[in-house]
């Protein structure tokens, strides 16, 4: 073993640290949130997660945490196991999007791996048995690529994964067999929404293969006119190229929903403009607020951060209220349980602050 | 506007859902949404796959049912039945057991049975040029993100060179 790692930051630190994700930053991050790669992978001697005898997993968690404690990738990582946290703790990572729904609400064995600025997490025993993901700020998916690849080998160095000749690497479902990828970028496409072309788009990037989700991954409904969309097939294809078809089609959105903006502000300036503010002035001075409706309204606001509007506050902000304003978060930020009726306060008083925070330190024209 | 569900207290839930390649919005009240759990996660849902997976094999039939859903994974037990009802398999094995099953669902899925990715470092010759040759693939992609072409220039004649040699080794092989 190399030399001692820094010390793993508590899960209270992890709550209380933004993820980089969240930054703002990276190219055209006004329009691309994040880019995120995920590798499924499995260990060939125990039977799949929902197959395994739960001292079967025991083994998993173990031998699993243990390669990424020896890889370099996940130096300063901090390590969990599900059954230590509690339900809302559980559901802070799930908002976090450090670990899916199936995870969070499990009581066998299972755990995460988390690394520094949450640029690389591990979920162990989740529907396969190593879920690897890469999540970085702004469009850049060979960035994200390259994290989530150099983990993966250096985890493959003392894991035996499954994986057989034809069929590459083999998961439990088949939908994830070749490649075990899922690259995905975050988009917010509110142009296209507003001016009714979002349909037509949709369906053209459905035909060429690739799917589009919400805010929450699979089944989730889309809000705040924010899109995910990702690869679907994972065999007959290396990762590289499905990777370069997302990136392409990701391209060409951008540059639609560019273009749909200039010809909004061309035709509807003051109309947009007053969307912008209105939003702004709703969610700055606002006493109770569900948080769907916060997410719309930072909608308005990124559109208009994104358009060069003088006087908003920076994508940071908005990108970390996405995250800050959702139940679990609240709760745990409050120390207690809150009815969905006081959650509504708290999330008003946290927006108005959040914001306020922001006018005082960068005052108009940050972006 | 009034809520979709209960038709009296004002729609403040908005929300779109993609089901079936088609949007659909939604708008309801605050307590409509809490007691119909509308929310981030509808779990109800997880199973698609799994349907999507039983339809495409239900195209067979009732004897040829039987027969193929009686087979069983040698390793971990799983019968072919048993992967119908919930669209996983159980080990890495039972890729091998039912590979005449799954050769035509995954031609389905993917439109191809082939792997042609990543492989783990201990499999097969050639996998270490081939792993080399992808991380300058990678980082050329990268260098083209940051835009630092001369630097994408190098990498681009670095890949030519190890494809060239590639190719020469293996037409050179017996």
């Amino acid at each position: 073993m190399s030399a001692a790692l820094p010390p793993p930051v508590s899960f209270d630190e992890l709550v209380a640290r933004p993820a980089r994700w969240l930054s703002g930053e990276g190219p055209h991050a006004d329009l691309v949130l994040s880019s995120r790669i995920r590798l499924a992978r499995n260990l060939r001697s125990v039977p799949f997660t929902h197959r395994a005898r739960d001292e079967q997993l025991q083994g998993v968690l173990m031998s699993v945490s243990g390669a990424a404690q020896r890889a370099s990738s996940f130096t300063g990582s901090l390590m969990l196991r599900m059954a230590d946290l509690g339900t809302l703790d559980r559901q802070v990572l799930v908002e976090r999007h450090l670990v899916s729904h199936e995870l969070g609400d499990g009581a066998r064995p299972r755990g995460i791996v988390v690394a520094p600025e949450e640029r690389l997490s591990l979920m162990i025993n989740e529907e396969d048995h190593l879920r690897l993901q890469a999540l970085v700020p702004g469009f850049q998916l060979a960035e994200a690529w390259s994290v989530a690849d150099s983990a993966d080998d250096e985890l493959d160095q003392s894991l035996d994964f499954a994986f057989s000749e034809e069929i590459g690497y083999l998961t439990a479902c088949p939908t994830n067999a070749g490649t075990g990828l899922r690259a995905s970028v975050l988009v917010h496409l509110p142009a296209l929404v507003l001016l009714d072309e979002i349909q037509r788009v949709l369906k053209s990037i459905m035909q060429v293969g690739l799917n589009v989700r919400g805010l929450y991954g699979e089944h989730s409904e889309v809000m705040g006119n924010l899109f995910q969309i990702s690869n679907q097939t994972t065999l007959g294809r290396s990762e590289r190229d499905s990777i370069e078809i997302l990136e392409r089609v990701t391209r060409q959105i951008i540059e639609t929903e560019e273009k749909a903006r200039e010809r909004m502000m061309r035709d509807a300036r003051v109309q947009i403009e007053d969307k912008v503010w209105r939003a702004y002035g709703t969610l700055r001075h606002c006493r109770t607020i569900h948080s769907r409706e916060v997410i719309n309204l930072c909608s308005a606001v990124r559109l208009g951060v994104a358009l060069g509007l003088p006087g908003l506050c920076p994508l940071r902000v908005l990108n970390e209220l996405l995250v800050l304003t959702q139940p679990a978060h609240l709760q745990r930020a409050h120390g207690d349980e809150l009815t969905p009726a006081e959650r509504n306060v708290h999330r008003a008083q946290l927006v108005r602050e959040r914001l306020a925070a922001a006018e005082r330190e960068g005052g108009p024209g940050t972006s | 506007m009034l809520c979709q569900i209960c038709g009296k207290n004002p729609a403040t839930v908005h929300f779109t859902e993609i089901h079936d390649n088609k949007m659909s919005e939604i708008h309801v009240c605050e307590r409509c949404a809490e007691e119909k759990g509308l929310h981030a996660s509808s779990k109800k849902q997880q199973f698609e796959i799994a349907d999507l997976l039983v339809k495409m094999v239900d195209d067979m039939t009732t004897t040829e049912e039987e027969r193929v859903g009686s087979v069983a994974c040698p390793r971990c037990g799983l019968l072919y039945s048993g992967f119908k009802e919930t669209g996983r398999l159980g080990c890495a094995e039972c890729y091998t057991a039912f590979q005449f099953q799954l050769r035509p669902l995954l031609r389905r899925i993917h439109g191809d049975t082939r792997h042609r990715g990543k492989r783990p470092a201990g499999e097969g010759e050639g996998a270490s040029r081939f792993r080399q040759i992808q991380r300058l693939h990678d980082e050329l992609q990268r260098a083209v993100e940051r835009e630092e072409f001369e630097r994408a220039a190098v990498l681009r004649d670095e890949i030519r060179r190890l494809e060239e040699e590639t190719r020469a080794s293996t037409e050179g092989a017996p």
